[in-house]
């Protein structure tokens, strides 16, 4: 093989609080499809940003074509021949496919714009690539996958060395990728080295020549994708050794399953989840497994309101229920803490105790305020009981750690005395303190007889306190395993890497 | 009413977030009095209070009045540009009937049902229509100053009602009538606001309107009501100014009224992305506009001179309001020791 284009060494960054990468090692040759992997914190982002000159590396050594380069920008970048393509497309929709390919470089005739030659020009890109469009129609009136093409296509044609394309197949159909990789496989072919993103392992499969993982801001490896196994990934990416099962034992508490709260007959959303079958009961814990981009939050927005069905019913106790909105769902018993807790959940300016009361008051209906004694006697229990520091009702929200705010978000549903709890993430990002009290809470929270969906990326945190885990992967639930104790991080492994056995 | 100030109770009255405004204000009254002698005396004259205070809260009235409802409207993350128009078509409506020979109860309810439909209209376009609230209400802001004149026939309309003078330049029980109007829609608004939940919830969507929805919250509701309470205010601050002078002119009045309640929002501390809003900061704000206008007339500032004189103002005051400003003044103070209850991590105090 070639010498690499690019080569990054040592690369570290750090924000306040957070080490993004550390001792970063990345490489990447001409004529390449190489996929970076990893799970949501990993370090994916920070470490293409660091390539794109958005982040300055706090140390390490960035070389393209053999030459040591400080990447001072993303202009900058994009002139030493680093072009990204990111999944929401970043071009003008409301001007023409042709215009945009040339904005800020049209070709010029007497020092007036050339539109015949700009779109000759743009026609024959995109013929290159095998793609017959019309240049003239506005980019806005185009798909999105279409819109990503063209902002490869300019890309491209900026003389791009390395192109970076970042979870461009995230909301692409089946034909839509499979015309995306075409694309790739020809410039693939031109010597472009490509840098790919995605959550789709069989996409990664199909189209990447080498991986490289990270986990935690550091790096796992390199390795040739024939050589690594789809369970070797999974393994790798969310660092779950295959060895390390002497926790087991302690496994779930016992099922006392109580009555069926909700019974969802082939729920499904188009380009989310489809169709799932699936019941939850009073006292179980069900445990969502899956990668980022599975499905496993969007199927718990589905049950939730959040986002609605288009297909398939939802039965409660009383019979089927039409779940158009997070009232309704309020209203049947069902909460819901959502993965991203700042954008989704917490209003960040107002305080804890604003934040805690706010669900019980949206169902009290703002005619009927919670007494100021009444706010006090609440609030302060729970600061108590969940342990939530500074103990102060009075406080921005915005001023506490992420553990705490995911205590104050826990606590605005459990006073609620909700019948369902789902939990997205619950743990993510906060401190081991702070996450095994956040586990003990769920197990007695069902020994208490509620019904908890609990999410999470990491599996043994799943199979610790789960009685039922479902698998879920590219947007399918592949399979329902019963935790009985001999399951272990392996089988669920097995399961994401291969989907339900039959496919 | 500022509850997020309670921890920080102790770093004293510096931090509140309405010491700023209430010390503009009190400066500028002050100032005042080098120009008026008797600028802060108030006299009785035949049982009525007379005097620059009383002045500057009758004149104020209106304004305090969209200001309140702009409250509402800002602190849901939106806007409303067309409380100017709103008060032309409420005053030009309630004269037009007046003057045709009917009731003031039919003037009045015709003028207030008017102000809340346009209100509606306003909120419907925002939540319904998903259009920005900037250009929603400037379809209203514009074409609103033509509908008051077609109400007015495109002529001035004069009227002969004392019982209709009352509204905005008579008296009542010793006070202008005006002042106990905004008086009582103040403690309305904020009985409305700080004894229901209602305060909240708009809080809550104004401060993260995806977060809301999740905590079950059904924004669209609530923003329409702010609209529709916006659209009253102006449409009560409407028959107020028409009442004042027994006229309703569809082209002057209440012409840019919405900037200055704007103003006094952002000067009361409200923040124009929405979220918390503080009703005392506004009737503040109101009060430093109106208070800048009267001293620019009893300093006998050159009228070409004004406007440079208030902008000059204006900016002073959104600068002592602004913490990175103030900030480059207080960095090097050195650091109050903390108070030993509070043990908490964060030392950083929010204002």
């Amino acid at each position: 093989m070639a010498a690499p284009v690019l080569e990054m060494e040592g690369i570290s960054k750090g924000f306040p609080g957070v080490q993004a990468l550390q001792d970063v090692s990345f490489r990447l040759f001409p004529g390449e499809v190489h996929g970076l992997m990893g799970e949501n914190g990993a370090g994916k982002s920070t470490l293409i940003k660091v390539l794109t000159g958005v982040h300055t590396a706090d140390a390490g050594l960035v070389t393209i074509d053999d030459v040591d380069t400080l990447i001072r920008g993303p202009l900058h970048a994009q002139r030493l021949g680093i072009s990204t393509v990111y999944q929401e497309v970043n071009l003008c929709p409301n001007l023409s496919v042709a215009e945009n390919i040339f904005i800020g470089r049209e070709p010029r005739r007497f020092g007036r714009i050339d539109w015949k030659q700009i779109n000759r020009r743009a026609t024959e890109l995109l013929a290159r690539l095998g793609l017959d469009l019309d240049v003239t129609a506005q980019l806005g009136s185009c798909s999105l996958a279409v819109q990503q093409l063209i902002a490869i296509v300019r890309a491209v044609d900026l003389k791009a060395k390395v192109l970076i394309l970042d979870e461009p197949t995230s909301s692409l159909d089946r034909g839509e990728v499979a015309r995306l990789f075409s694309v790739m496989r020809r410039l693939k072919a031109d010597g472009v080295a490509i840098l790919f993103v995605s959550h789709f392992l069989e996409q990664i499969y199909e189209i990447c020549d080498r991986v490289t993982v990270l986990r935690n801001g550091g790096l796992v490896g390199e390795y040739p994708i024939g050589e690594l196994s789809r369970l070797d990934l999974v393994a790798k990416m969310t660092g779950q050794e295959l060895t390390a099962l002497e926790e087991l034992d302690e496994a779930s508490p016992d099922v006392v399953k109580g009555e069926r709260l909700l019974a969802l007959e082939g729920v499904g959303r188009t380009g989310a989840i489809d169709p799932v079958d699936l019941d939850l009961h009073a006292g179980e814990v069900v445990g969502f497994a899956g990668l980022l981009g599975s499905g496993r939050s969007e199927l718990a927005r589905l049950i939730f309101g959040a986002d609605s069905a288009d297909t398939g019913v939802i039965r409660t106790g009383g019979g089927p229920v039409a779940l158009k909105g997070p009232r309704a769902a309020i209203d049947q018993g069902i909460a819901f803490c959502p993965e991203d807790r700042k954008g989704d959940g917490l209003i960040m300016d107002l305080t804890v105790e604003e934040n805690i009361i706010l669900a019980l008051q949206v169902s009290r209906g703002w005619l009927k305020p919670l007494s100021q004694r009444k706010r006090e006697e609440l609030v302060g229990s729970y600061i108590k009981a969940l342990r939530i520091h500074p103990p102060h009702p009075y406080a921005l929200v915005k001023n506490l750690s992420g553990g705490n705010q995911q205590k104050v978000l826990l606590a605005r549903w459990l006073i609620t005395r909700p019948k369902l709890l789902i939990l997205d993430e619950p743990t993510r990002g906060i401190d081991i303190g702070a996450k095994t009290e956040i586990q003990k809470l769920v197990v007695s929270l069902a020994g208490d007889g509620m019904g908890v969906v609990f999410i999470s990326a990491e599996l043994e945190e799943v199979l610790r306190i789960s009685h039922k885990i479902e698998v879920l992967r590219d947007r399918r639930l592949v399979a329902e395993l019963d935790n009985d104790g001999t399951l272990t991080p392996e089988h669920i492994l097995q399961t994401i890497a291969n989907g339900a056995a039959d496919s | 009413m500022n509850r997020a100030d309670a921890p920080s109770r102790h770093l004293g009255i510096l931090k509140h977030s309405l010491f700023w405004p209430v010390t503009v204000l009190i400066v500028m009254l002050l100032a005042n009095v080098i120009f008026t002698r008797d600028f802060l005396a108030i006299r009785i004259e035949q049982g009525h209070l007379y005097g620059s205070l009383i002045d500057i809260l009758l004149f104020g009235a209106p304004l305090i009045l969209v200001a309140l409802g702009m409250t509402m409207v800002i602190a849901t993350g939106g806007v409303d540009l067309s409380v100017g128009a709103t008060v032309a078509i409420s005053g030009a409506l309630a004269c037009d009937l007046i003057a045709k020979g009917h009731g003031l109860p039919v003037a009045i309810g015709a003028a207030i049902g008017a102000s809340l439909l346009l209100g509606l209209w306003n909120g419907l376009l925002v939540t319904r229509l998903g259009i920005q609230p900037i250009i929603a209400t400037l379809i209203l802001m514009v074409a609103g100053r033509g509908i008051a004149q077609l109400i007015t026939g495109g002529q001035i309309i004069t009227i002969n009602n004392q019982g209709y003078k009352l509204i905005g330049g008579g008296y009542w029980l010793g006070l202008p009538f005006a002042i106990i109007l905004v008086a009582v829609a103040l403690v309305v608004t904020v009985v409305l606001t700080r004894r229901t939940a209602l305060g909240l919830l708009i809080e809550s969507v104004g401060g993260n309107a995806q977060a809301s929805r999740l905590a079950g919250i059904r924004s669209s509701g609530l923003i329409v009501l702010a609209y529709v309470f916006c659209g009253l205010c102006a449409g009560v601050a409407g028959l107020m100014i028409s009442s004042n002078t027994l006229s309703a002119d569809g082209n002057n009045a209440g012409l840019w009224i919405e900037l200055d309640a704007i103003l006094a929002v952002v000067l009361g501390g409200t923040a124009l992305t929405g979220g918390r809003f503080s009703l005392a900061g506004t009737v503040l704000g109101a009060l430093i506009i109106q208070t800048l206008d009267t001293t620019i007339y009893t300093a006998g500032i050159p009228p070409r001179t004004t406007l440079v004189f208030s902008a000059a103002v204006v900016t002073i005051v959104c600068l002592l309001q602004s913490p990175a400003f103030r900030a480059r003044f207080t960095r090097k103070r050195p650091e109050r020791p903390a108070d030993p209850v509070s043990t908490g991590p964060k030392q950083e105090v929010t204002a």
